[in-house]
């Protein structure tokens, strides 16, 4: 299989979010700065990368019957590893996350490459495919973080953009950018956006409007 | 009793886990297509809240937490880094266990529930009550109240959500935002509506 295509297929054709609505719960919750979503998408990256890495290196040798419990001890070991690392160098970043690192153990991404991709793959595809995954789900994430903190305070990486009008700038923050809300209607848009690009990617609706019939065009 | 009474409706309302925590979502998103499914899924995942909080939480004092093995004669053993491990491990097996309870006992709730409860293992509703309790150092009582409170705040939010998609599902929607995209933009809105009941106090 094509390197170049097993990493970078998932960012933009197979996006896990917006194609596969994988891993949604945290690319919410932690977008509204992008210092945090960035810890929280490289640790979500590199977890899914290496979780991929090592199942798939010993696929063979996993009973089918508990493979499951056997890839939740795999990831959660990887996540606590992460955890510890980010409560002992980045404390305060840690800390905003709160309950957020952990549930990358739940995070459908990480479980879902394991079972499609890495139970049926050699260890190195496997790695590239969880890496692009990761890099999908962090695009997502850095695109509305950008926007939820630029437009909601002025800001980027904590760096003023826009001067805010309370400290004598011109800019008026939007504050419901910085309410969670604001994330789904981003998201929302995001998925619009993507798929009028990709036309093949279109939900068939399940019910069509019947075309209106009038009287005028009966008799015509 | 008060407390506790405030606890629920906390959990319930104000700190609503899919509409203000965003737990859950995959199976959210993905089971709310008809009202009846997502009953079922909610009091699935109202069962297992309830019995997963409290139990994390007697690991987490009895075993876990720091100094919690003072009664095995290990005072200065802080284990709470295996936390994580510990906590989806009881999950998965607590819904296992309670998946052949039902099977034995109550056939005929586990024909409605069946589907349901080995998905639930991997939704993070239940992982995240289980950090939040440890987060915020609930007693016994309060994780048992809080594990009941954000069960039923999810089982309401998704079945308000399955009977908004039911009528969605005739809208003329623009074809990009078909599926998908407008369920976001709905859930956005039922979001902002939940908000309202943030600083209901009692």
């Amino acid at each position: 299989m094509d390197i170049k295509d097993t990493l970078f297929r998932p960012v933009f054709r197979d996006n896990p979010i917006a194609l596969q609505i994988l891993g949604i719960c945290s690319a919410l919750a932690v977008t509204s700065s992008m210092q945090v979503s960035l810890v929280m998408a490289i640790a979500l990256t590199l977890v899914t990368a290496f979780s991929s890495f090592f199942i798939s290196a010993i696929r063979h040798y996993i009973p089918s019957s508990i493979r499951i419990i056997v890839q939740m001890t795999v990831i959660a070991s990887l996540v606590i590893v992460v955890d510890q690392f980010l409560k002992a160098f980045a404390y305060d970043t840690s800390k905003q996350l709160s309950v957020f690192v952990g549930l990358i153990i739940t995070n459908c991404i990480v479980m879902g490459r394991a079972e499609a991709f890495a139970m049926k793959n050699p260890p190195v595809p496997s790695f590239l495919d969880g890496l692009g995954n990761g890099l999908g789900y962090s695009f997502i994430l850095m695109a509305v973080a950008f926007v939820r903190e630029l437009l909601g305070s002025g800001k980027l990486f904590g760096v003023e953009i826009l001067p805010l009008i309370t400290e004598g700038g011109w800019y008026a923050p939007n504050g419901l950018l910085l309410l969670p809300p604001s994330a789904f209607f981003l998201i929302g848009l995001l998925i619009w956006a993507i798929r009028s690009l990709q036309k093949d990617q279109v939900e068939e609706p399940e019910f069509r409007i019947a075309k209106h019939t009038t009287a005028i065009e009966e008799g015509a | 009793m008060e407390h506790y009474l405030s606890l629920f409706v906390r959990a319930v309302f104000i700190e609503n886990m899919a509409l203000s925590f965003f737990l859950g979502m995959c199976t959210f998103l993905a089971v709310s297509k008809k009202i009846q499914a997502a009953f079922g899924l909610g009091v699935a995942v109202v069962v297992v809240l309830t019995i997963t909080v409290p139990v994390n939480n007697l690991i987490y004092q009895y075993l876990l937490a720091d100094g919690a093995l003072a009664w095995a004669g290990l005072p200065d053993v802080d284990l709470s880094f295996l936390g994580l491990l510990s906590y989806i491990g009881v999950i998965a097996a607590l819904v296992q266990i309670l998946e052949m309870f039902l099977d034995r006992y109550v056939p005929a709730l586990y024909a409605a529930l069946g589907v349901f409860l080995p998905l639930i293992t991997v939704n993070c509703a239940i992982l995240g009550a289980s950090l939040l309790m440890v987060e915020r150092d609930y007693t016994f009582g309060e994780s048992a109240v809080f594990g009941a409170g954000a069960g039923v705040g999810w089982a309401l939010a998704i079945v308000a959500l399955a009977g908004i998609r039911e009528k969605l599902k005739y809208s003329d929607v623009p074809d990009g935002l078909q599926g998908l995209g407008i369920t976001f933009i709905t859930v956005g809105l039922m979001s902002l509506g939940f908000m309202s009941f943030g600083g209901i106090d009692i």
